[in-house]
């Protein structure tokens, strides 16, 4: 480095500022250094100011279309061996925020993660991810996120912190006081190692574990039943008949996109299988799996227990077991029932209410069906949800009774999220010690004497075993952004392990690596592949210990409140994510709020509609939603909103219903509060939704049939497709290809309407946010939608995804209208966007019958009006390199990952050989948890898309207009008898 | 031959070559009347009212305006063809009236010109403001560029537009200065002041009307007036493709290209039956433009009217038989009975319905009734405009991405804005050109009227 000259003391302390590192600057490869300080920040004195007015005015004169400014791009003087500008490289990490899991791969480019990946060696997630997942490489680009560890809402370092958290914690252990480290369930097998021995460090600290939305009552109910309180495995995919009670399994129970992967899996009718599970949905609120039902009943809460032990009698009848009485409802669940039993040993019945009497009859039913060790193995069992809440209800007890010295909380934030949010708070208040390591100064942060800000997962080390013998590897793929610590490297600090965790995790990894590794994985094997599968240990089912059932307290004396987890915010971990908050919801489609859905029935009964504004118990006001499906007589409300300290996107969006959790057992239930709804006269509140009209009017835009049907006659509810074909002529001669047509094809009878692809779609191709009220105004950027469509009964419709993007028509009435050619067509089929041709007289956008162009409306980046991540420069380094950020003015859509195709093309073309079958991989087609998406060649008869081009299933949208589309859709099949 | 007993008397009031002269420039002597600045005051508000909103378009972007994903075209695209619309009447007015010889046409048509050039020109703006890139809205311009193969998409009726719009905005201006140069000569000959005496003298291209002059004038005239002829067709007919050219239901018919230009006949006859009544009654020419010219007017109308609910009952009709589901929504659920039912049934109203009052001579003759009918078809046709853009586009195919749309306070002052221009241009041609062509009146007064002077001199 240079030498530095100082005059005074005051230039040598500025000297020595400047030298210190800024804690907010990216430790990125490329260096601004060498950049003098008008270039970095862009500022100009008045002499610069005159110079550029009179250089811009004659370059604006000799040359008005060459407005791109021109930056300097500073080469690397010492080049990383594994980084090639422009070349990404993709790691194998594992995705897990205490709720979620998945492995995933993690493409960087030049050494900023940029997009996750499924990673198809996982035999968990197979290349599968969720919406919540992709979306959380924003996460890491998060302005919110702590830069520094705080002290008592000071700024402070590391050093102090650790000496005086280690002094206090030593303290504590010698007075033999009672601390407690709450965390998040914990997956990692080094982490609960470390843990245990961080304990055994300081014997005082016992360790709680919270699940803001626990499963408890599932593993006290097989404790009871097998004597093992664990969550099994649960196989959809060897599954025949599944019947759900209000688990979201597709969306929210347990391991989504491993069941997703499972149940689509089942259901795929390619290759003349016609063997396809049939599910049975009994809920309350309309959710995702709900909405992919074959039969959907709308139940009240107090009546799962009804419903599900009349299931278990007419089974348990015709077995010959013990029946129960049940007071006489509305429902018949013989059907249901009959299956089951046409199906033993190959149903499966779940329930995901958290109510251990619920459980004990889901487990009796079970056993009845000989489901153990068939659908349901008890030996793999899963980590997730390991929160016990009457632990946790313990625990706040003793902090309120003041009997709790200290406090270290990891992953956890009941100051948001515990019901009792104001008990939780006092008792905070009287604890000694409190520690957060929470990456952003959220709700429980805010009350934390320290502060140790943990790594993004992105930046951190660490392992995953979510399903026993399943292990999985996370490992950084940026170095820490911020001056901030991984949790386990905190604990490790302040038990004096020295190392690191890294070091720590490797160690424990070989040693774990050394028995049991029948392939001989090696540590570095481990860590490319990303996952390593443990030899299991078979084990015996454990028997049946038969208890007796008995239905669950059920209060139905009014408004029957179920709470769920939306899609995208989930439980709110992620309430301060643009994208997610952006997401329309697969059912409702709204973005950006939480709401009160009520069934349209009851809206017309109590006169509410849509955007009316009701307050709930008489304290949390929300805008109503008709819902079409919702259980007559009850009310449902997203978790995860009303956050006060996530972040400017997502402070204040929507209202916290975490209050209205009903703890009247041992464990926290979504539903069974009895709430007050009354309507606030006169006041309204505005939801953006992306779809306001949910019918298709009669029209074949999204087909349909029964199975029965499709197997007698494959081409059954797509006759119109044949009529078409036949009568589609033109005078035009036809479009010829050489070579390749790419083409896409979306199952609708797989695709779930996860909305997975439509984030992966945002971070691949750089989609602006543009906020709730442009989203209301109908400007959503998305590049992918999914359409839904209702049919059917209004209380209890039958819903239907239809993923829309741009369907690359070969006819296209977008390209022949446009004056000046900046849409057209490609040799491959493609229908192209030259941006800085566009002059936006958005003709293309109304001449598109599928409507799936975009205009950018405003100016979407630096802007203020729209402070979202294109806003920060932090944020920004999410982008793509590879996409262009498109301008205020012009129009963009869906190019098919135009990116990824010039990038396989180009390696094929060096390795001088024709592109491969599947080798090009498009975003939305890449993480698909049910792979509804093929995409490949429509030249080469073997591809995919070819083979799904010809199945009698198959059709164009709107293919009666002749716009020859690239993007092909199947029908869905529906397993019902009529 | 004119025959003063058939066809009445063209000018009133026993007017001599001298009255005529001096009738129609003493306006333009006179001292500015007050209505002329209050007008002038308020046209000018709106104009800058109208500014802002181009500044506020242009410096934040299209999303000020109402528009969507869905319906992306909204009040700029049927004002601009509105005002296209409205700049039909002065050349269809001149030219075909001078080709079928109507000797009554020489009191209106100047005004009318008039009218369409400032409508055109209005009318020009919006085709640029809602370019999303307005900075690089010459891209439409099929000029030599150093961009390699990108070129112009000779397809696009966008581009047919430009090149349309264009060309009818030339051929009008011309033939409407062309007319005005005896004119001129006339004022540079009468008046006093040495500033006025040069500008008219400038403008009037050394006009000494000498009888080459005439002849030469008089032929130009003709052929000028054939040549653009099949513009007053062809404008409208394109501006009508960048509808018919789409899929869209609703706007993919053939019927678009006549039915447009009639519309717009319709609609500038319709505009300047309103300025006519406003000017014979503020100049006081109710001697040039007599209640015979305005009853000629209101006939035409009454048949263009006719042609206009044909059309629209037509449109129905076809919707029906094509037997395609988005095209009977598109016309018999969202137009006729659904959402958009009052915009619908306005346009019909006012434009099929309303005119056919003009059968009644007792109507044609109650200039108070015919200003007021004129105005419900100025309106009836901006709501035309609003039904085939607004109600096709906003539920067109897929009822996912249906959306409605409203015009947003921006839009409103664009359009706003473009009336000020409008009114702001009529104004001073009120104020500084002969609002009635004097040569032309000259030329038809000796036998169109029964003066006496006249049979005196011979």
């Amino acid at each position: 480095m240079e030498k530095k000259y100082w005059q005074s003391l005051e230039a040598y302390k500025e000297l020595k500022k400047s030298e210190l590192p800024q804690g907010n600057e990216p430790h990125a490869e490329f260096s601004i250094e060498g950049l003098d300080e008008s270039e970095i920040k862009g500022k100009s004195s008045r002499r610069d100011f005159l110079k550029m007015l009179g250089f811009s005015v004659s370059a604006v004169a000799l040359a008005s279309s060459c407005q791109t400014p021109i930056r300097k791009a500073i080469p690397l003087l010492n080049q990383p061996e594994d980084l090639i500008p422009g070349v990404p490289n993709f790691y194998a990490s594992t995705f897990f925020d205490g709720i979620d899991y998945c492995s995933i791969l993690v493409k960087t480019r030049e050494n900023r993660p940029i997009k996750i990946e499924g990673n198809d060696l996982s035999p968990l997630t197979k290349s599968g991810t969720s919406a919540r997942v992709q979306a959380s490489v924003l996460n890491l680009y998060d302005d919110a996120r702590l830069r520094k560890p705080f002290n008592n809402g000071n700024e402070s370092d590391w050093e102090t912190i650790d000496r005086e958290i280690s002094q206090q914690l030593g303290g504590l252990a010698q007075e033999g006081k009672s601390v407690v480290l709450l965390t998040s369930t914990i997956i990692s097998p080094t982490t609960r190692k470390l843990i245990k021995e961080f304990r055994e460090i300081y014997p005082n600290i016992t360790w709680t574990t919270y699940d803001e939305v626990s499963a408890s009552a599932i593993r006290k109910a097989n404790e009871q039943n097998f004597g093992r309180a664990v969550i099994p495995f649960y196989h959809f995919d060897k599954a025949t008949v599944i019947v759900s009670f209000n688990a979201d399994f597709l969306g929210n129970w347990l391991l989504p996109v491993t069941f997703s992967k499972q149940f689509s899996g089942r259901r795929k009718l390619s290759n003349g299988n016609t063997d396809m599970s049939r599910l049975y949905m009994f809920e309350s609120a309309m959710s995702l799996t709900g909405s992919n039902a074959d039969y959907r009943i709308p139940i009240k809460p107090s009546e799962e227990g009804l419903v599900l032990m009349s299931l278990y009698n007419e089974i348990a009848g015709i077995s010959g077991a013990t029946t129960y009485p049940v007071p006489s409802h509305g429902f018949d669940v013989k059907q249901a029932a009959m299956d089951l039993l046409d199906n033993k040993g190959k149903s499966l019945v779940v329930s995901g209410t958290n109510n251990v009497n619920i459980q004990l009859i889901v487990n009796a039913i079970n056993q009845l069906l000989g489901n153990y060790a068939s659908t349901i193995d008890l030996n793999k069992t899963v980590n997730l949800k390991q929160g016990d809440d009457e632990r946790m209800r313990q625990l706040v007890a003793k902090m309120n009774q003041g009997q709790v010295a200290g406090l270290l909380m990891y992953n956890v934030n009941p100051a948001y999220n515990y019901p009792q949010t104001d008990v939780f708070i006092s008792g905070l208040k009287k604890v000694g010690l409190k520690v957060s390591f929470a990456e952003t100064m959220d709700e429980t942060a805010l009350l934390c004497d320290y502060v140790c800000p943990d790594n993004n997962y992105l930046e951190s080390w660490n392992d995953a075993e979510a399903v026993k013998g399943y292990l999985s590897i996370t490992q950084p793929t940026i170095q820490p952004i911020f001056n901030t610590r991984q949790f386990q490297d905190s604990l490790m600090a302040w038990g004096s392990f020295g190392g690191d965790f890294s070091t720590y995790l490797e160690a424990n990894w070989k040693g774990l690596l050394s028995s049991g590794n029948p392939d001989g994985k090696s540590w570095a094997k481990v860590k490319h592949d990303g996952v390593y599968t443990r030899k299991a240990d078979a084990g015996e089912t454990p028997g049946f210990i038969p208890q007796g059932l008995k239905l669950p307290e059920a209060n139905s004396s009014g408004v029957e409140l179920a709470l769920y987890e939306k899609i995208g915010i989930g439980t709110g971990k992620y309430s301060n994510n643009p994208w997610l908050l952006e997401m329309p919801d697969p059912i409702t489609t709204a973005t950006w709020d939480n709401y009160a859905c009520v069934s349209p029935k009851f809206a017309e009964e109590h006169q509410l509609q849509f955007e009316d504004v009701v307050k709930i118990n008489g304290q949390i006001e929300l805008p109503v939603l008709v819902q079409p499906g919702q259980a007559y007589g009850t009310v449902s409300i997203a978790l995860g909103f009303g956050r006060t300290a996530a972040g400017k996107a997502g402070n204040n969006v929507g209202q916290n219903v975490y209050r209205l959790m009903n703890g009247k057992n041992s464990t926290f239930q979504l539903s069974g509060e009895v709430v007050s709804l009354e309507k606030v006269i006169g006041k309204t509140y505005p939801l953006a939704l992306t779809q306001m009209h949910h019918t298709m009017e009669g029209r074949p835009i999204a087909r349909e049939t029964t199975l029965r049907d499709f197997i007698k006659n494959p081409s059954s509810g797509n006759e119109k497709e044949r009529f078409n074909e036949e009568n589609n002529t033109t005078l035009y001669q036809k479009v010829n290809f050489d070579g390749i047509q790419w083409g896409m094809s979306i199952d609708l009878s797989s695709c779930t309407g996860c909305a997975n692809c439509v984030i992966a779609c945002q971070a691949e191709n750089n989609v602006a946010v543009i906020g709730k009220e442009q989203v209301k105004n109908r400007r959503i950027m998305h590049w992918m939608r999914i359409d839904r469509y209702y049919s059917e009964d209004v209380e209890n419709p039958e819903v239907f995804h239809m993923p829309t993007m741009c369907q690359h028509c070969d006819n296209a009435p977008c390209e022949n209208v446009c004056p000046v050619a900046a849409t057209n067509h490609s040799t491959e089929g493609l229908n192209q966007m030259a941006y800085n041709r566009c002059i936006g007289t958005r003709y293309c956008i109304n001449n598109c019958p599928y409507k799936v162009r975009r205009f950018n409306w405003f100016e979407f980046t630096n802007n203020n009006q729209f402070d979202y991540n294109m806003n920060s420069e932090l944020g920004k380094m999410v982008l793509n390199p590879d996409v262009i950020v498109r301008q205020r003015g012009v129009v963009e859509k869906c190019s098919l990952c135009i990116q990824r195709i010039q990038e396989k093309k180009l390696l094929a073309k060096m390795e001088n050989r024709p592109l491969k079958e599947g080798e090009v991989v498009v975003a939305c087609q890449q993480s698909c948890p049910t792979d509804a998406i093929g995409f490949g060649n429509l030249q080469n008869p073997s591809s995919k898309v070819s083979k799904e081009r010809k199945e009698k299933r198959t059709y164009h949208l709107l293919g009666h207009l002749h716009t020859l589309p690239s993007t092909t859709y199947m029908t869905k099949v529906r397993n019902k008898e009529s | 031959m004119y025959n003063t007993r058939v066809r009445g008397i063209l000018i009133k009031g026993n007017k001599s070559f001298s009255d005529v002269s001096r009738d129609i420039i003493k306006p333009m002597d006179d001292k500015t009347p007050m209505w002329w600045w209050v007008t002038a005051f308020l046209a000018t508000g709106a104009l800058f009212w109208g500014v802002w909103g181009f500044y506020n378009t242009i410096s934040t972007g299209i999303g000020t305006w109402g528009l969507n994903n869905n319906v992306a075209w909204g009040w700029a695209i049927i004002n601009f063809v509105w005002w296209i619309g409205i700049g039909h009447a002065g050349t269809a007015f001149s030219i075909f009236l001078l080709i079928v010889r109507q000797k009554w046409r020489t009191s209106i048509n100047r005004a009318a010109e008039a009218m369409t050039i400032f409508a055109v020109m209005a009318a020009g703006l919006f085709p640029l403001i809602h370019m999303g890139r307005i900075w690089d809205g010459f891209f439409i311009f099929p000029y030599w560029n150093t961009r390699g193969p990108v070129w112009d998409n000779f397809n696009s009726p966008l581009f047919w537009d430009v090149v349309a719009i264009s060309t009818y905005f030339m051929a009008s201006f011309v033939f409407w200065y062309m007319g005005m140069i005896p004119d001129f000569a006339t004022i540079r000959e009468r008046t006093t002041s040495a500033i006025k005496k040069k500008i008219y003298g400038a403008l009037s291209f050394g006009w000494i009307g000498n009888a080459k002059g005439w002849l030469r004038f008089e032929t130009a005239a003709i052929l000028l007036g054939g040549m653009a002829a099949p513009l007053v067709v062809s404008v409208h007919s394109i501006v009508s493709m960048d509808f018919s050219v789409s899929v869209v239901p609703g706007w993919h018919t053939t019927i678009f290209p006549p039915y447009f230009v009639v519309g717009a006949i319709f609609s500038g006859f319709g505009m300047v039956l309103t300025l006519m009544i406003v000017m014979r009654k503020l100049y006081k020419f109710k001697d040039y433009v007599t209640d015979g010219h305005l009853d000629a007017i209101t006939r035409i109308l009454t048949f263009m009217s006719l042609i206009m609910g044909t059309a629209y009952l037509t449109e129905l009709f076809m919707a029906w038989y094509s037997g395609s589901e988005y095209e009977l929504f598109t016309f018999m659920k969202n137009r006729v009975t659904g959402d958009y039912k009052f915009a619908y049934w306005t346009m019909l109203i006012c434009n099929g319905m309303i005119p056919q009052l003009f059968w009644f001579k007792a109507v044609r003759k109650n200039i108070t009734i015919v200003f007021i009918i004129s105005l419900f078809i100025n309106l009836g046709m901006w709501f035309e405009r609003y039904v085939i853009v607004v109600t096709s586009l906003s539920k067109d195919f897929l009822p996912a991405t249906w959306a409605t749309y409203e015009p947003t306070i921006t839009e409103i002052a664009v359009y706003s804005g473009t009336i000020g221009l409008f009114v702001l241009g009529v104004l001073m041609f009120f104020r500084f050109v002969p609002t009635i062509a004097i040569s032309e009146v000259k030329g038809v007064l000796k036998e169109t009227s029964t003066l006496k002077s006249f049979t005196d001199e011979n």
